[in-house]
């Protein structure tokens, strides 16, 4: 579905990203590991779009979007959630929703007619708010939401883009156990329908959700292999799941 | 009821206003208020930018000097019918905003501001330089565009038809704002990452917003070139364009009703301390007293006017 080939990005005198060749395939949750500072989030700023690539080549679904605009890769069905919440903060649960899922339902340069009187995009945005628990919530302004709910919106946008593939940038980030598993639930239900490419610190998460593990380190992917074998794998562990397994 | 009541009772002052001032002798009054109208429409397109697109332009006047200045010379060439010259200087207001829009876009934050107040100026010195139409002196209008077939030298005429244009803006930008596209402008204002993540190509976006905002702001500017019947570079100057964001601020940014507010306070405040019947000869430090008082609002009232009097959001 997603094919990396030599993927490159240098910031300045820094490798950000080293020569990065990585397949996601349909239907597979695959998780990006790494320690802090590996090149992950830049490798999905590449994917999304928003960050440029110097050498390399990104193919989703036989089209080669290396060069496309953000926004056109999300139309292809390519869509992201940040490390660091991002959502409109003044905006209601179901008004994110809603402009989310209205980015990909027709024109939105509509000038005159009221986009309240639009039934679909408003039911649309209840099923998902549904699906990531916040149906509660609807009315609430996004800023008054607790951490872990933020995190579910942040990642209900992606979904209301209704993408093929989804790109997770540590959606477990700051969240305590309880909203952990909430959050591990809402992607195993997902997978079902969506890709995803998942980059987490969690690797109790990590190993539970994912089929396949790319460890990434200094900007080079080290390893691709199912989570049984990169247990095992010794270069992985030295650089990097050490400590954590060894206990 | 009370909904109604609110839309009625401002919109039943305006309309008897001119009729009130007439019975007491007091014609000048009838002008002064035109002229908040015509502000009125000016601080509402810079509101669609700053308030609600959140680009901070400091460079407004530009558009709506642009549009003062094309009935002035169109009137100076003969041409005085307002179907022709009007349609210009919206079309002439826009085009300009196009240009500056697509380059300025391109920066974000402080270098927005200093970049459209850059062109701003720019285009302030083109008129100045303009020898053929007045230069620094300007150009007088003869007589306020024709074409309606009442004169509109009559005060009471003109009031009404800036009025009735004032109404018409306002009902079109309510209208924009609740769209799909004004969704997506406000988005944009709260999170542009997250906007173009959700897949809208954000700089077309700001851009049409931008322009819209120009064409606006073009009107308003003929119907100024017809209200002081004379038009000049000081239309175009930084000044103009920080009024024009002090009745935004003053009104509420991002409020409905901010533009209108602001233009209607700030131009009130002016003529009540400018005069001498208030200050006496102190009415020479005008500026002081609408100063303190613009403080006070922006320290007590961030929200601006329409946002204090506003229900507060969930």
């Amino acid at each position: 579905m997603l094919s990396l080939r030599n993927l490159s990005k240098r910031f300045g005198g820094v490798v950000a990203v080293d020569g990065v060749t990585l397949d996601v395939a349909a239907g597979e949750v695959h998780a990006l590991i790494g320690p802090n500072g590996a090149g992950k989030t830049t490798l999905i700023g590449q994917i999304s779009g928003m960050v440029g690539c110097d050498a390399g080549t990104i193919i989703f679904q036989d089209a080669d979007i290396t060069r496309a605009k953000p926004h056109e890769r999300v139309r292809a069905g390519l869509a992201r959630s940040y490390q660091i919440t991002s959502i409109f903060r003044r905006f209601s649960v179901l008004d994110n929703l809603a402009l989310a899922v209205q980015a990909r339902s027709g024109s939105s340069f509509s000038f005159w007619k009221p986009v309240a009187a639009e039934r679909a995009l408003f039911d649309e945005a209840r099923a998902i708010a549904e699906e990531i628990n916040l149906g509660a919530k609807l009315g609430f302004q996004a800023s008054t939401l607790a951490h872990g709910e933020q995190r579910a919106l942040e990642v209900g946008l992606a979904l209301a883009t209704r993408p093929k593939l989804v790109l997770l940038d540590e959606p477990m980030a700051g969240m305590g156990p309880e909203e952990s598993n909430r959050m591990i639930a809402l992607i195993g239900r997902i997978r079902a329908q969506v890709a995803v490419l998942l980059v987490e610190h969690d690797m109790d998460a990590v190993f539970r959700l994912a089929d396949r593990i790319s460890v990434m380190v200094n900007g080079r992917l080290i390893a691709t292999d199912r989570p049984e074998k990169i247990r095992l794998n010794p270069e992985v562990r030295k650089a990097y799941l050490g400590d954590e397994l060894a206990a | 009821m009370s909904k109604v009541l609110k839309v009625a009772f401002p919109l039943g002052i305006v309309i008897v206003f001119p009729l009130v001032m007439h019975a007491m002798d007091q014609q000048f009054y009838i002008s002064f208020a035109t002229r908040i109208l015509i502000y009125a429409m000016a601080a509402a397109s810079l509101n669609l930018v700053l308030g609600y697109g959140g680009m901070v332009s400091f460079g407004h006047a530009a558009f709506f000097g642009a549009g003062a200045y094309i009935v002035g010379i169109l009137a100076f060439e003969g041409v005085t019918s307002l179907w022709i010259s009007w349609p210009m200087a919206i079309a002439v207001a826009a085009l300009a905003a196009l240009v500056i829009g697509a380059i300025s876009l391109r920066t974000r934050g402080v270098y927005f501001i200093m970049i459209t107040l850059a062109f701003a100026q720019m285009m302030y010195y083109v008129f100045v330089s303009l020898k053929a139409y007045g230069g620094d002196d300007g150009l007088s209008l003869s007589s306020r565009s024709t074409g309606l077939g009442v004169s509109l030298s009559n005060d009471f005429a003109w009031y009404y038809l800036v009025l009735v244009l004032l109404g018409i803006v306002l009902f079109l930008l309510h209208r924009l704002l609740h769209s799909r596209f004004g969704r997506v402008i406000e988005a944009i204002r709260e999170n542009e990452t997250r906007a173009t993540a959700v897949g809208y190509p954000v700089y077309r976006y700001k851009l049409l917003c931008f322009v819209i905002s120009g064409a606006i702001a073009g009107l308003a500017g003929a119907l100024i070139a017809n209200q002081t019947s004379y038009v000049g570079p000081a239309l175009l100057h930084w000044v103009q364009s920080g009024t024009l964001m002090i009745m935004v601020i003053l009104g509420g940014v991002g409020r409905f009703w901010g533009g209108p507010v602001g233009a209607g306070v700030l131009l009130a405040l002016e003529e009540l301390f400018s005069g001498s019947a208030l200050l006496g000869s102190y009415s020479l430090h005008w500026q002081l007293p609408v100063g303190i008082i613009l403080l006070a609002v922006v320290m007590f009232a961030p929200q601006g006017i329409a946002g204090a009097f506003a229900k507060k959001p969930q």
